[in-house]
């Protein structure tokens, strides 16, 4: 039976429970006329009914789809033969995959073929009765949960209630996920950068000087180890968002101050939303602007100047990353200044202040929390960016601050590292996750701070 | 004027040398101001310029007019008229014979290959499908238009430079002849590229498209959109018509507000250590983009929610509670239906946000070179921006051309779901 | 004192290249708009500016400011219609009336600060020691240095007491050194009567201080920029009463050396401390006579339903 038809079956079952319900409830009152003497409107005992039939099957369902993979394959991995069996677990985990797409029909294995043809005809078999039970199981539960309900149906059941409550009990739920999310992240990016600092030392991530993770095949060969000092990574990442922000601040809060100070309305209605567009464009597409037009452009310019500029320089990338930002930061700057109360800026023309020495002696000053929040926010957006980094700076390791020369970034290496095939097991898969690890916490720091900072500099002038 | 008042006339002198260099720093400021919003224009159009400049073209492509003989000899010798039979066969010779049939006089080994690259070997494809689908043309001479290869598309556009030196490019020079030749005849023509919005990736940039990318992105939106709306709606819901104000409630809140800034290549490491190598969800999967961006979009559509229901007056509530009606019937008679619009408006903006993300996207393999169109959510595929992505890299001139159209097509949609959520936003707009 | 008079020259060369001369310097245009005898509807104009006349003398004998048959519009609103009024030497006037009157749209004009406000358009004619204060040759800045402004919320900089006080004598350049900006800082706010409570404290942020002694310094801000007319716009209305008393006491030294306005909505404080007092209502100047005369024996019936407490 296919899941669609299981789930489509559970459907029809709880609009019929639904029904049920409803009747049984009316019954119960003692017909129509005496509907009032129900303590909730009787579509609330259909509900009842409904959800008694649907959610223990859809609990079971969920959690079958959760795990019912891993107990199976379990299961035919305990019945594989001993050789087979006993292999270390990264290999154990290739046997695991073969059998998979054997038993999806895909591709033979010439190693081993038969015994994995056998385990995936094993597979394919106990996939097949799980199935089955499953079904019977959510049926079954339905039922017997909904004839529970049924039975139970009285006036003075406090339908509505019940109801109300498991509705609420979704709704918390639901707003839990943000928190799983959380935990999720750091669960699955910390689990796999621990296993990666006991291949690696953390100092020698944190502190080493050379990146190089390339893993020879053979143990014998040169550099077969790899080198996976992080600090190269770290500094053009600096380097980048550095240059990043050098464009975007100034451009962003003078762009800020001319809309929100000077700028007739006019103007202001045209600009602003010209300049959202900015905010709205995908990085895919300004990576592909900084490969295709700013790098080139940058070369000649510094042909120009008699200067040797990297095709992919530190500088394209992070004059990009910079335009990418300058809508961000504008238009958190904007928020910034017009929470400024109009009476300071009063208070400063009223001494005969111009408007751009209020702006610079007063507005300025007073909006300078709120801006800083704003910047946090931006060199986190900055540090975190990876599609023009990855189309636009380059994948050689560099310890440079020459912005002319081509850098790599943490978020370039993560995308390498993990993009193509892969064994979960190597230090250069598990490299990406410390990598993730390092950019989440830092990311991480920058937003609580620049939230708590932002929030407070509200609160000041509400 | 007499200084009359206290302020002595050493005061207004004062004042008044220093009102010249104080005007000059006030409209050097403003200068600055002005200058920055004019960058950030140039900005948006140098992008615009540059996007456009380079792509427009990929929405024509050229085309060769031919008369194909559907050779029997060549496609089905025993006229046996079984489909596995004229599947096999050698339909670039059919190609290769209409060619040879132009220009008779090529004639050396060398020449001859030159001569057949003039044709998208895609051209054999179509021929082959022609015939599969009526197996009648066996036998027939029909005149086609067949797509040309990528270079003489190229050409044909103006994009490779022909006072070249023949050794730095593509095309030689006898070839550019034939192209002459025959375009002078009327062969040669520039048609709709209808085929780039319909097939998948190709390594022939003259047969490749943005179908398939197209429909892994639609499937993704739509596994998001089923998902983190219902989702986000209710956790606004409980946050702002239900939860007390606890720790833990602030918790969840900082937590959302924090979300909404991790860097999105977290998302995608998530994604690939918990559905993929957790819970062993395919590869390159629509489904898993779909629950990655999820997660991704769900603080932004919680966030715009909650400010939904934010502004729904406390006035209506206090009527329906008035009346006896419970909170919970309060809030999904009353406050949702009021603050749909609302809602509606930053999950169109959070699902505009989704479909150009790729970082995510390339952590959980949707990266993979996929020629087929998926035809579900759980079929390989990519997604328009990666498909971008992927592009971007190839050297080929063509590719240069048809990613720009991508990004041009990409473009596009975010415009009108935006510009959908503006006009919303503009229509139901409610001040209470 | 001759480079000084160089960079006044300076000025005003740099002022005839930025502002293009005007082709007839003769009658202001102003005066043309406050005596409109060449209207076509002479008899109409005449009928309605009666409409418009005020009771009592509207001059000042020693007159620093004279207003004359000014109009404020804030988009279609006609917020201040027709009003004339002089402020004089030495003396306070106190604007009084109900709320939305116009009298902070009056107060508001005098130094021009309704130009912050995008919508508010200003007509007729206003003049400060016989200049008219709206004309294109009138300098904002200078004009606000010379008529100084005290509002109705304390609203010090997010600064330090002492770099709230010498902003705008640095802003001006009023002080060639340190110790003469000090000079000043301390000067003015021994004027405003606070030096003693934040001598002390001169570095601490100017937010810092409670509600009165905020304001205070509001004034030590405006008078260290040594204006002639010092505008204050219910400088009480967010103040306890002994902070009042003090920003009262204050208000009186004060009119020995500049001229001084002030919007209130407390009659007793205008009966307090001011000379003169104007009763507005909604938008027209209603009356204007000796602050005596209007509380005792008020001219017109709205004045006396006001001051009498029947209605504000």
């Amino acid at each position: 039976m296919r899941l669609s038809t299981l789930l489509l079956i559970l459907t029809v079952m709880a609009i019929a429970a639904f029904m049920l319900g409803r009747r049984r409830s009316i019954q119960v009152a003692g017909g129509y006329g005496a509907i009032r003497t129900l303590h909730s409107l009787p579509k609330y005992y259909g509900y009842y009914v409904a959800i008694w039939c649907g959610v223990p099957g859809l609990l079971l369902f969920g959690l079958w789809l959760s795990f019912g993979d891993a107990l199976i394959m379990g299961r035919v991995v305990a019945s594989l033969p001993e050789q087979l069996r006993d292999l270390p677990d990264a290999q154990l985990s290739l046997v695991v995959n073969d059998i998979k797409n054997m038993a999806a029909g895909q591709f033979m294995n010439p190693q081993r073929g038969a015994e994995i043809a056998v385990a995936a005809d094993l597979y394919n078999s106990l996939r097949v009765s799980a199935r089955w039970i499953l079904s019977g199981l959510i049926v079954a539960l339905g039922l017997a949960g909904s004839g529970l309900a049924w039975t139970r149906l009285r006036p003075e059941l406090r339908a509505r209630n019940r109801v109300e409550g498991i509705v609420k009990l979704g709704l918390i739920l639901a707003s839990t996920v943000a928190i799983l999310t959380t935990i999720g992240i750091l669960l699955s990016v910390l689990f796999e950068a621990i296993r990666f600092f006991q291949k690696i030392p953390m100092t020698d991530f944190l502190f080493g000087l050379t990146w190089s993770p390339q893993t020879a095949l053979r143990a014998d060969q040169v550099g077969s180890s790899g080198s996976f000092g992080a600090i190269p990574l770290f500094t053009g990442t600096l380097l980048i968002s550095a240059i990043a922000m050098l464009v975007a601040m100034p451009l962003g809060l003078m762009t800020a101050i001319f809309l929100s100070e000077y700028a007739t309305p006019r103007v202001r209605a045209w600009v602003k939303p010209a300049l959202e567009i900015l905010a709205g464009v995908p990085t895919v597409v300004y990576g592909y602007f900084a490969a295709l037009t700013v790098g080139p452009l940058l070369g000649d310019l510094g042909a120009l100047l008699g200067l040797d500029v990297a095709s992919e320089s530190a500088l394209g990338a992070g004059l990009v990353m910079g335009i990418m930002i300058i809508p961000f930061v504008s238009s958190l700057s904007d928020d910034v200044i017009n929470a400024v109360p109009q009476a300071m800026r009063d208070g400063s023309y009223g001494l005969g202040a111009t408007q751009s020495e209020t702006i610079k002696h007063v507005v300025l000053p007073a909006a300078l929390p709120g801006i800083v929040g704003g910047a946090l926010l931006a060199v986190s957006r900055a540090i975190g960016e990876t599609m023009i980094v990855v189309m636009a700076a380059g994948l050689a390791a560099n310890l440079t601050a020459n912005p002319l020369e081509a850098v790599t970034t943490v978020t370039v290496q993560i995308v390498t590292l993990l993009v193509g095939d892969q064994e979960f097991d190597s230090a250069k898969t598990l490299a990406a996750f410390a990598l993730g690890l390092v950019l989440f916490i830092v990311t991480l720091l920058l937003n609580v701070v620049a939230l708590r900072v932002v929030r407070k500099y509200r609160e000041q002038y509400e | 004027m007499a200084a009359t008042g206290p302020s002595s006339t050493e005061t207004l002198e004062r004042v008044r040398a220093g009102l010249a260099a104080r005007y000059r720093r006030e409209r050097r400021f403003r200068l600055f101001g002005a200058a920055s919003a004019i960058l950030g224009l140039l900005f948006v159009l140098m992008l615009f310029v540059s996007i456009f400049s380079n792509g427009y073209s990929a929405f024509w492509q050229t085309q060769v007019k031919l008369d194909i003989y559907f050779d029997p000899e060549v496609i089905d010798p025993g006229a046996t008229g079984e489909p596995q039979v004229i599947g096999k066969a050698n339909f670039d010779k059919v190609v290769r014979g209409a060619l040879y049939d132009l220009f008779p006089d090529v004639s050396g080994r060398q020449e001859r290959r030159d001569l057949k690259r003039l044709v998208s070997a895609g051209a054999g494809f179509e021929l082959r499908e022609q015939v599969l689908a009526d197996p009648a043309l066996v036998g027939q001479t029909r005149t086609l238009w067949l797509p040309a290869d990528d270079e003489v598309d190229m050409l044909v556009k103006g994009y490779i430079d022909r006072d070249l030196p023949e050794a730095s490019r593509r095309l030689k020079d006898r070839q550019i002849a034939w192209i002459d030749a025959l375009a002078e005849k009327g062969l040669v023509e520039r048609q709709f590229n209808a085929a780039f919005f319909t097939t998948g990736d190709s390594r022939e940039p003259e047969l490749a498209g943005i179908g398939g990318a197209i429909k892994g992105s639609f499937f993704m939106l739509v596994v998001t959109l089923i998902l983190s709306f219902p989702l986000g709606v209710a956790a606004a819901v409980y946050l702002e018509e239900f939860a007390p104000k606890n720790r833990w409630v602030d918790l969840i809140e900082v937590n959302i507000n924090n979300l909404a800034a991790v860097p999105s290549i977290v998302f995608g490491l998530l994604g690939l250590a918990v559905f993929i190598n957790f819970f062993g969800l395919p590869r390159s999967a629509p489904v898993v983009g779909g629950l990655v961006l999820t997660l991704m979009t769900l603080p932004t559509v919680i966030i715009a929610s909650r400010a939904a229901i934010k502004s729904v007056p406390p006035s209506v509530r206090e009527a329906a509670l008035g009346v006896g009606a419970s909170a919970m019937q309060t809030v999904f008679h009353h406050v949702i239906p009021l603050a749909m619009p609302g809602m509606l408006t930053g999950a169109i903006i959070g699902m505009a946000r989704a479909l150009g993300e790729s970082a995510p996207l390339l952590m959980i393999g949707m990266i993979a070179f996929i020629v087929e169109v998926p035809e579900t959510p759980l079929d390989p595929a990519t997604a328009l921006p990666v498909q971008i992505y992927l592009w971007a890299d190839s050297p080929e001139r063509a590719f240069v051309e048809r990613t720009s159209a991508a990004i041009i097509v990409l473009l596009a949609f975010l415009l009108v779901m935006n510009g959908l959520a503006i006009w919303m936003r503009k229509k139901f707009e409610r001040r209470w | 004192m001759d480079t000084a008079e160089q960079a006044y020259d300076m000025t005003n060369i740099e002022k005839a290249e930025t502002v293009p001369p005007r082709p007839d310097p003769g009658p202001e245009p102003a005066v043309v708009q406050f005596a409109p005898e060449a209207e076509p509807a002479e008899q109409e104009v005449a009928e309605e500016r009666a409409e418009y006349d005020t009771i009592g003398d509207v001059t000042a004998k020693d007159a620093v400011m004279t207003v004359r048959d000014c109009n404020v519009f804030y988009g279609d609103n006609h917020a201040l219609q027709h009003v004339n009024l002089d402020v004089g030497r030495n003396e306070v006037v106190a604007l009084i009336g109900p709320s939305g009157c116009g009298k902070s749209t009056f107060i508001r004009c005098l130094n021009r600060m309704n130009d912050t406000i995008e919508t508010a358009r200003v007509t007729g004619e206003i003049r400060l020691h016989g200049d008219d204060i709206n004309s294109r040759e009138t300098d904002v800045v200078l004009l606000r240095a010379r008529v100084g402004m005290v509002f109705q919320k304390p609203n010090p900089f997010p600064k330090s007491v002492y770099d709230n006080v010498a902003y705008g004598p640095k802003l001006h350049g009023l002080a060639s050194n340190r110790t003469e900006l000090d000079e000043i800082v301390e000067r003015s706010l021994l004027r405003a009567g606070l030096w003693d409570e934040v001598k002390d404290r001169l570095d601490d942020p100017g937010t810092g201080l409670s509600g009165g002694q905020q304001q205070r310094l509001c004034i030590a801000r405006t008078i260290a920029v040594d204006p002639e007319v010092i505008l204050m716009d219910e400088p009480c209305s967010a103040l306890d009463p002994i902070a009042t008393a003090k920003i009262e006491d204050l208000i009186d030294e004060l009119a020995q050396n500049y001229a001084i306005a002030i919007v209130t909505h407390s009659m007793q404080q205008a009966a307090r401390v001011s000379q003169r007092t104007a009763y507005f209502h909604l938008g027209k100047l209603i009356e204007v006579d000796s602050t005596d005369k209007v509380f005792t024996n008020p001219g017109h019936r709205l004045t006396e339903d006001y001051v009498t407490g029947r209605f504000g």
